[in-house]
């Protein structure tokens, strides 16, 4: 899962540096993500990973580290295996 | 200036009532001569109000958001750069009372605010940047303990008067434009070179001249979150909520004076309903729109205050969004409803109905983060978040 979010941040994050020197922990928004691209990298996994982010998870946290990503969507994934 | 009673005894709006009596003598004077409203600030000051955000053990008060906002609502049918004044001390002490909390250094600073009854002042705007506060070019330059820092800073608000200002700036000189902080500078700490002068259409009295600011103080005076986290939890919301109040404020004056001349109308012909008197039905019905908009914000960031998850979520920013936007646009439809209710009596400065001050004051509404900008990140968010469709939630 982290390989997926790493190239679709490379594709919709914006980062000023190469996703691939960045850690699964390392902080995005230190990094440089903006909030207009967090939301355009939101879409691009909700389309790849077919979900939807609920609204508990559309906050600062969820998107402030590849480990934070991957952690909302296999909540959601997990989520939709009860339902 | 003579402030009579003891403070302590009054609330909160009782004594931001007597201050903004002292600021309403002066408002036109204000605005004429597009100075800083001294006397008004001094009036705040005697009351004791510059720090009553600020917790009770460290000389403040605790007051809530809620009662600061009414506190701007008063003050902004006063004097609207009394007010404006007033309301951007308090974003920033919001932002050092919540952000700063364990810090020796900043606790003591909040301390002092409450016994001096100090003025904070803050420098976002930089050249450059394109008006996004959330980017900054400048960077703090650490050495060792030791903190300098030079910004061009386009726009500082009240910058001259002030007793300490706190600057954004990138953490380091390698760090992206967006890895942000916010240190506190003391009054002795900066110099200020005035590139350009505050002269506006409205809000003529916030001084907010823009400078070439350069500092040193020690590393510890560095807000030890980042500023990312402070704009997004506390400083977008209490803006736009402290504004809101305080724009209600200058509508709110307007329509009170539409009214006293619907009343002085009718009084001259009994029996007759004055032109103006259906106007003034809907300026009211307005306003009250203004004021729910307001009120509904405070009641949902109160609720949401000290949970960063709730802070930090979309509806959250959204919601506070549109309270900008939408109090911004409605305040100029309501007194343009009071010029046409009052006619030439509004138009001409100097009678009881004039109107020129608050149009012009009110214009600087949809652009003090401008409209378009925060619609345009409104936007972006509407791209995933979920409506909440309920009526009270």
């Amino acid at each position: 899962m982290n390989s997926t979010i790493r190239e679709l941040l490379s594709k919709h994050g914006g980062l000023p540096i190469a996703v691939d020197k960045l850690a699964d922990a390392d902080d995005l928004y230190e990094a440089g993500l903006s909030s207009f691209a967090s939301v355009q990298l939101m879409l691009a996994l909700e389309e790849e990973f077919d979900v939807e982010f609920p609204e508990n998870l559309l906050n600062r946290k969820s998107f402030s580290s590849i480990v934070s990503i991957a952690d909302a969507l296999s909540q959601i994934t997990d989520d939709r295996q009860v339902a | 200036m003579n402030i009579a009673g003891p403070v302590s005894a009054m609330t909160l709006a009782e004594r931001a009532r007597r201050a903004a009596k002292v600021a309403a003598e002066f408002a036109d004077q204000v605005d004429t001569e597009g100075r800083f409203p001294r006397e008004g600030m001094d009036a705040l000051k005697a009351e004791r109000l510059m720090g009553v955000m600020i917790r009770p053990e460290l000389g403040g008060e605790a007051a809530s958001m809620t009662e600061i906002a009414d506190l701007c609502a008063i003050l902004g049918q006063a004097c609207a750069s009394t007010a404006m004044t007033y309301a951007m001390h308090q974003i920033q002490i919001a932002s050092l009372a919540d952000y700063a909390v364990g810090s020796a250094w900043h606790e003591a600073f909040l301390k002092r605010i409450c016994d001096e009854q100090l003025l904070i002042a803050s420098a976002t705007s930089e050249a450059g940047i394109g008006g996004n506060l959330r980017n900054s070019i400048c960077a703090v330059d650490l050495d060792g303990e030791t903190a300098r820092l030079e910004k061009n800073a386009t726009v500082i608000s009240y910058g001259a008067m002030a007793d300490a200002i706190i600057v954004t700036s990138r953490r380091n000189a390698d760090a992206p434009h967006s890895d942000q902080i916010a240190t506190l500078f003391l009054k002795e700490q900066y110099s200020l070179e005035r590139t350009s002068v505050w002269d506006t259409l409205g809000m003529r009295g916030t001084c907010s001249d823009g400078y070439i600011f350069k500092a040193e103080a020690p590393a510890e005076q560095i807000l030890p979150k980042p500023f990312a986290e402070i704009a997004a939890q506390s400083m977008l919301a209490v803006s736009h909520l402290l504004w809101g109040a305080l724009w209600y404020g200058i509508a709110a004056d307007a329509v009170a004076r539409s009214q006293a001349f619907v009343k002085a109308a009718a009084r001259k012909s009994p029996g007759q309903t004055p032109p103006g008197a259906l106007r003034l039905a809907e300026a009211s019905n307005l306003l009250q729109q203004v004021k729910a908009n307001v009120v509904a914000g405070l009641k949902q960031f109160e609720a949401a205050k000290g949970d960063a998850d709730a802070l930090n979520a979309m509806s959250f920013s959204v919601a506070m969004n549109n309270i900008k936007v939408g109090t911004s646009q409605m305040i100029l439809t309501i007194i343009n409803h009071c010029m046409l209710i009052c006619g030439i009596a509004a138009y001409k400065n100097g009678t009881p109905f004039s109107l020129g001050r608050h149009l012009r004051d009110a214009h600087s509404a949809q652009l003090m983060i401008s409209n378009d900008r925060i619609l345009g990140n409104t936007s972006t968010m509407l791209l995933v978040n979920k409506q909440d469709t309920s009526l009270l939630g």
